[in-house]
């Protein structure tokens, strides 16, 4: 098993540079937005400009800001934000806890109402329930969620108003009221309409994933078996079944957790959150290219990195798998 | 069963074996619809689809509107007979403006998933029947593609092709964004049409075909080629539905096909900024979008259980 690990880690290094190789070029090539807004200065002159690009590094080889990019990130420095002018790591510290405050909660939220209504519907297959429920997953795996969004800030923001206050029933962006103290009413409040936005479309997938294995499951012998014995309903689905049919779940978990560094591009951007997934589009747009660099990289690190976690717990609970 | 038969009359006993005796011969087509009619949903999914497609293609003569005319005394309406979707703040009619749309954003999710599907079935052809290096060499490439955030390099690169206005684009162009999406949808394909070769070049009618003096050019193309087609008809039928979302998403965030020419995705953006006095500006584009993703979702359900190989007869 160690020896698999450390073959695995191995291989992400290759992984690794090719990627940063080919997302350095792509970024590169992005029009800096701000030499734009520069140029359009009139107070600047040209020979102020030459100096700034010559400043902030632009007309450097391509092949060389690489290497000086990949000498200074392996020393922990992800350089600076051509806009803000301040390190990336900076940025990035303010931006990830938000992002993950909001994933992780969306996260566990999901998990919540999926595990039951999977069961649920899988227990009584081809029931009323269960045609609701799959009929329900069918709609949250095809509805674009940056509408669902649009839809929630409509009714629950614009229309429905909070009948003691006449103000909207929940706010439509941001994470807190600004200048008001720390509490956490407050900030759950805000939490509300993006959570429901990503648990939506979520619960659907968990949902029809914990419903299949389930029915997998449920028709295998140890479950005849299991009853034959006795025992009660209760203990045959959560302790023989559920653990079983739980296992492919791992695989789709390890990928969405992997997932959340990047944060909800679309929830961030509906609901002004200021994560990780905004900051991308924001950079995306302005071409500065250190941020799009850090925040790509450090998601393709999650990835592998989540990969290797699911096959190794993978491996753990079900001692059928071996790794060589 | 058998015991049944033998009670039976013998020319009811040989009425009830011809029939699959014809069925024997029947084509791959007729089997398919055969048992894709027996799924409600696919069927009516079907039905939608069509009738969007044929009134996205008669548009001109659907609605009496033009798509970017602009008529200032109709500002922002709300739905009514004359404007079934409502205006926009320009006093666009927006189900003109829905159904144009969608001949963009239709056209480039179809371009796309062809050009996916191209890419991704030479990719995985190759690796699955040459297998040693070149397999490795190009799995290796599929693994590398699928470790990159998909949405992230697909913001960058449209932004990328259209401000460099590479391969001489103009920018309001939609070939950028149809080959961004079609060069990041072609890995699941590549990893399923491997997957078929790697199993059917072991089969006797490849050998036999090989034995008879086959090229690998002509084996991989006229004896694998056909017995993979299924998983990948089923796929790309999938993957349209999820470009259409892609490409609304890109255009909904800024990134894809620039005003004034309408897609539902830049619709849904304009819509954005008016939804707290227009919400219908918003909501039609987006309903659009979600029934007819739907409709494919269940078509392609629908094919998915109708090309099922384990079907008997």
């Amino acid at each position: 098993m160690t020896r698999y690990v450390i073959r695995r880690l191995l291989e992400a290094i290759p992984l690794l540079l090719i990627i940063s190789i080919l997302v350095f070029a792509m970024t590169n090539a992005l029009p800096s937005g701000l030499m734009g807004a520069y140029e359009s200065n009139p107070n600047i002159t040209k020979e102020d400009l030459v100096r700034l690009q010559e400043q902030l590094g632009l007309n450097t080889p391509v092949h060389i800001k690489y290497m000086n990019w990949l000498n200074n990130v392996l020393h922990g420095d992800l350089g600076y934000s051509l806009v803000e002018r301040r390190p990336v790591v900076d940025m990035i510290k303010e931006r990830l806890p938000n992002t993950l405050y909001l994933g992780f909660t969306a996260f566990i939220v999901s998990l919540l109402i999926a595990i039951p209504l999977g069961i649920l519907a899988a227990k009584k297959q081809y029931s009323i329930f269960d045609h609701i429920a799959t009929t329900f997953a069918f709609m949250g795996q095809s509805i674009p969620i940056f509408w669902l969004g649009l839809l929630l800030i409509i009714v629950f923001n614009v229309y429905i108003k909070n009948p003691f206050t006449g103000k909207p029933l929940f706010p439509g962006g941001g994470m807190y009221t600004i200048g008001a103290p720390f509490s956490i009413p407050d900030r759950l409040w805000y939490l509300v309409l993006p959570v429901t936005m990503l648990a939506l479309v979520q619960v659907a997938v968990y949902m029809r994933y914990l419903r299949s294995s389930m029915l997998d499951v449920i028709h295998q012998d140890y479950i005849r078996t299991a009853r034959a014995k006795g025992l009660r309903e209760n203990v045959v689905t959560n302790r023989h079944a559920l653990k079983n049919a739980l296992l492919p779940l791992v695989t789709i978990i390890g990928l969405e957790i992997s997932a959340l560094v990047v944060g909800a591009v679309f929830t961030e951007t509906i609901f002004s959150w200021p994560g990780m997934g905004r900051l991308f589009v924001n950079s995306a747009a302005l071409g500065d290219y250190n941020v799009l660099m850090a925040i790509i990289m450090l998601s393709a690190i999650f990835v592998i990195a989540f990969n290797l976690i699911t096959d190794i717990t993978y491996a753990f609970l079900d001692p059928r798998i071996q790794y060589q | 069963m058998a015991s049944q038969a033998e009670t039976r009359p013998p020319a009811a006993v040989a009425a009830s074996l011809a029939p699959p005796q014809a069925r024997e011969y029947e084509g791959m087509l007729s089997m398919t619809w055969r048992h894709f009619r027996r799924h409600k949903m696919a069927v009516a999914g079907l039905v939608v689809l069509a009738l969007i497609i044929l009134m996205i293609v008669f548009a001109p003569l659907i609605t009496p509107y033009d798509p970017n005319a602009s008529n200032l005394k109709d500002q922002l309406q709300g739905p009514s007979i004359s404007h079934i979707f409502g205006t926009n703040q320009l006093g666009q009619d927006l189900f003109t403006r829905v159904l144009y749309g969608g001949r963009i954003s239709l056209t480039i999710a179809a371009a796309a998933v062809l050009l996916a599907i191209v890419i991704g079935t030479l990719v995985g052809a190759i690796a699955g029947y040459y297998s040693g290096i070149t397999d490795n060499l190009l799995m290796r490439a599929t693994d590398t593609m699928l470790a990159i955030p998909r949405l992230l390099i697909l913001i960058l690169l449209t932004q990328l092709l259209r401000d460099r206005q590479l391969l001489g684009m103009k920018s309001g162009s939609i070939v950028p964004i149809i080959l961004v999406i079609g060069l990041l949808s072609w890995m699941g394909v590549a990893r399923l049409v491997r997957a078929q070769f790697l199993s059917l070049k072991e089969k006797e009618f490849t050998e036999a075909a090989r034995s008879s003096g086959a090229g690998s050019g002509r084996i991989i193309i006229r004896h694998l080629l056909p017995n993979a087609i299924s998983p990948v008809i089923v796929a790309a039928s999938l993957a349209v539905a999820a470009a259409i979302i892609t490409e609304s998403g890109l255009s909904y965030l800024g990134f894809g096909v620039q005003p004034p020419t309408a897609t539902w995705g830049n619709m849904l953006k304009d819509g954005q900024s008016q939804m707290t006095y227009a919400p219908w500006v918003a909501v039609f584009p987006g309903l659009m979008i979600f029934i007819t993703v739907i409709a494919i979702n269940y078509i392609g359900d629908g094919l998915r259980d109708a090309l099922d190989p384990r079907h008997v007869n």
